[in-house]
């Protein structure tokens, strides 16, 4: 029996043809498969060609370390100037926070990220956790402002740079989070009164740009309060932030809301669910799965605009990079500036992405059948 | 996250200092809080900039440090509040800021309707032009046609127009919105001509110019920009108060007092430096507070020229020179009135 086997007369595998697998044929399904993806690939390869050694010599080969003296920077141009970076890092990702404190804001953002990163484990979406980010919050708090536990008393005017531009956002969308969902239900609402005020809210916000509720927010209604009284200038930008954020996220959520088929809806009505019964264990579940992607973008577009906050003095991640620049000795490296925090902004929104991606395959398992 | 906006709230309700009811209120709430709220601008190199360490530096900060060792004794007790152009004229209104130490051009309107009192200039500016020396052009007058960098949405804007119009010469301008790129699209090579306050141009030249002998400011200044600290109408002693602190400040320098040399002063018999220094009693008296304030206000910030020198002056990064900013006895404008 064995032996038949080994004697099958079977040949060995023949590889299949270079044309067919491996990086030959990959290359011309993918690259040239068509005229004119060749004549875009040839075109891109020349681009690259002529940007990627000029890049590559300024950021690299000619670049003056981390630790060198402006004057070897100002000596010679042709290369970045990375010592900007490494002198003005504290000053960039923390402002005018007190120096020899600035473990404080370290802390926060640290705690921040890892409140963040842990959100975004399934495991952790049980009420519980809420508590969990309320203890965060006041432990942020505490190390903000201090004024506690033998911590200095730290203004709020005094915030600056990433640990502000995470709590505009976070604080932001937190908060805007469950408005939105309250004006959505509200645009869809039967009450005429409730949807009246709702499409009015949603309408007037996004009709008008973010940095004109800013300036209201710090111009305009300091004339309007009482003499005397005076609201702190981060606590008006949070505001308009969250008033600005919760329009936009309202109308996402919106769609998801309209994508549910009628059917769902009918279905929990003839199961006898109240209202918040049904939108709470049928319909939202359902439309928030379906919004994540313009949620996510919403997200993403408002972690950026925080740096408007630079037209009202405030000190977010730009302003203290822009504020590094003024310094007479380290003025003209901005270059060097932008991309730092580029970088920065690129590594937050890039997790933001590619984790809503990730959840949106997740929660629309069982749409994909 | 409902905790951490309600104790933002309540933080943030914090009972300022304004209104404009009767003589002194300004004062006393600033003499009650202890410390003196002090509007800078967000970043300009040499004037209000925070260092490496984020602590502010610069003229306009040095002048708000002054009043508060004049008013306190102390240069700790001011608090900077950083403000957008935009921003300034509300923020002194509405008593966020008690003073205005912000590069700010004093004219009319804003003495006036925008309801600000000015205190002596602390730094004569006005607009120049800078050239590549490879033009060969001596003067403004002979600009016609050229392409001009300049930053959109200011003053300099619109004299660039004026002055064009007034010379009746042709000019293409290149408007940028950020100041880093005007700079860059002149260096570049993109204009010929860069325009700004002279200040400006000459602090672009020393710091980021790639060779600063290539490039020369022309001597024609097209504008008058003094610029000036301002507090609102409605506490003329504060005003008083602002106004002799920079009178002090220029008057020990035409004395030749400095920081350094000032205790050897103390037992000068010249009556004006003791009745400067307090030695001889009444000026602190007039202005309600201690008769030592300009005595505390040179030893612990400077004179005009020594805080002009640190900040802006040849030795530091600007290289500005004195210029209209020199005293009156050395050709230049800064005139302190008589203390007595």
């Amino acid at each position: 029996m064995t032996e038949n086997v080994q004697h099958a007369g079977s040949l060995p595998d023949e590889r299949p043809p270079i044309t067919v697998v491996g990086p030959i044929a990959w290359v011309r399904n993918n690259l040239f498969n068509t005229w004119y993806n060749a004549l875009l690939t040839i075109s891109i390869i020349w681009l690259l060609y002529k940007i990627i050694p000029g890049l590559l010599s300024w950021l690299v080969i000619n670049a003056h370390g981390f630790s060198a003296p402006v004057q070897e920077c100002r000596a010679d141009y042709s290369g970045a100037c990375w010592s900007f970076v490494s002198e003005k890092l504290r000053f960039i990702l923390f402002g005018t926070f007190p120096y020899d404190e600035q473990w404080r804001p370290l802390l926060t953002i640290m705690i921040f990220i890892g409140l963040l990163a842990a959100s975004c484990d399934k495991r952790f979406w049980k009420p519980w956790f809420l508590a969990v980010w309320a203890g965060g919050l006041a432990l942020v708090s505490a190390l903000m402002w201090g004024g506690v536990l033998g911590l200095t008393y730290v203004e709020n005017s005094l915030w600056g740079g990433l640990p502000l531009t995470i709590i505009l956002s976070v604080v932001g969308l937190a908060v805007a989070f469950p408005m939105s969902i309250l004006l959505a239900l509200g645009r869809r609402s039967n009450l005429p009164g409730i949807k009246a005020v709702s499409v009015a809210y949603i309408e007037l916000i996004r009709g008008v740009p973010l940095i004109s509720l800013l300036f209201m927010a710090s111009v305009m209604l300091p004339l309007f309060l009482p003499n005397g009284v005076t609201i702190d200038k981060l606590v008006r930008a949070q505001v308009a932030f969250i008033l600005f954020a919760a329009a936009y996220m309202a109308e996402a959520i919106r769609g998801g809301l309209q994508a549910i088929p009628k059917g769902q809806y009918e279905a929990a009505d003839g199961l006898g669910l109240g209202y918040w019964l049904k939108m709470r264990k049928i319909i939202l579940p359902q439309a928030l799965a379906i919004a994540i992607p313009p949620l996510v973008n919403t997200f993403i577009s408002f972690f950026k605009d925080t740096s408007l906050v630079i037209i009202i003095g405030l000190y977010d991640l730009l302003g203290t990079a822009k504020a590094a620049l003024t310094d007479p000795t380290w003025r003209g490296f901005y270059k060097e500036a932008y991309l730092f925090i580029g970088l920065i902004y690129w590594v937050f929104c890039f997790f933001m992405s590619k984790y809503s991606q990730w959840l949106e395959k997740d929660l629309n398992r069982a749409r994909r059948r | 996250m409902k905790s951490g906006i309600l104790a933002a709230a309540a933080v943030a309700l914090s009972i300022g200092a304004a209104g404009t009811a009767h003589a002194g209120q300004t004062l006393d709430a600033i003499k009650q809080k202890g410390f003196i709220q002090c509007g800078v601008n967000t970043g300009l190199a040499g004037f209000s900039n925070p260092d490496s360490s984020g602590n502010w530096t610069g003229l306009d900060v040095d002048v708000c440090r002054a009043v508060a060792v004049a008013l306190f004794n102390d240069p700790a007790k001011v608090k900077f509040t950083p403000l957008s152009a935009q921003q300034r004229f509300p923020a002194i209104q509405s008593g966020e800021v008690d003073i205005l130490s912000r590069n700010t051009t004093w004219t009319l309107t804003r003495d006036t309707s925008v309801g600000l009192n000015f205190a002596p200039v602390t730094y004569y500016d006005g607009q120049g032009f800078m050239v590549s020396k490879k033009l060969g052009v001596k003067s403004a007058k002979e600009l016609n046609g050229a392409t001009v960098c300049v930053q959109s949405g200011t003053t300099t804007e619109l004299n660039l127009a004026d002055y064009f119009r007034a010379t009746n010469m042709q000019y293409n301008p290149v408007v940028i919105e950020s100041v880093d790129e005007v700079n860059a699209a002149f260096f570049a090579g993109r204009c010929d001509v860069l325009t700004t306050d002279a200040s400006g141009l000459a602090g672009t030249r020393a710091a980021v110019a790639p060779n600063p002998a290539d490039y020369v400011i022309l001597p024609e200044i097209i504008s008058k920009e003094p610029l000036a600290p301002a507090v609102r109408h409605g506490d003329d002693q504060w005003y008083d108060l602002v106004t002799w602190t920079v009178y002090a400040m220029i008057d020990a320098e035409e004395n030749g007092i400095t920081s350094k040399n000032i205790d050897e002063f103390m037992n000068s018999k010249n009556p004006s430096i003791q009745r400067l220094l307090g030695v001889s009693p009444g000026m602190g008296k007039s202005l309600g507070v201690d008769e030592k304030w300009a005595y505390n206000v040179i030893k612990k910030v400077g004179n005009y020229g020594e805080v002009f020198d640190r900040n802006v002056g040849p030795n530091t990064a600007l290289k500005l020179e004195r210029g209209l900013n020199a005293l009156w006895t050395k050709g230049g404008l800064q005139y302190a009135m008589p203390l007595r």
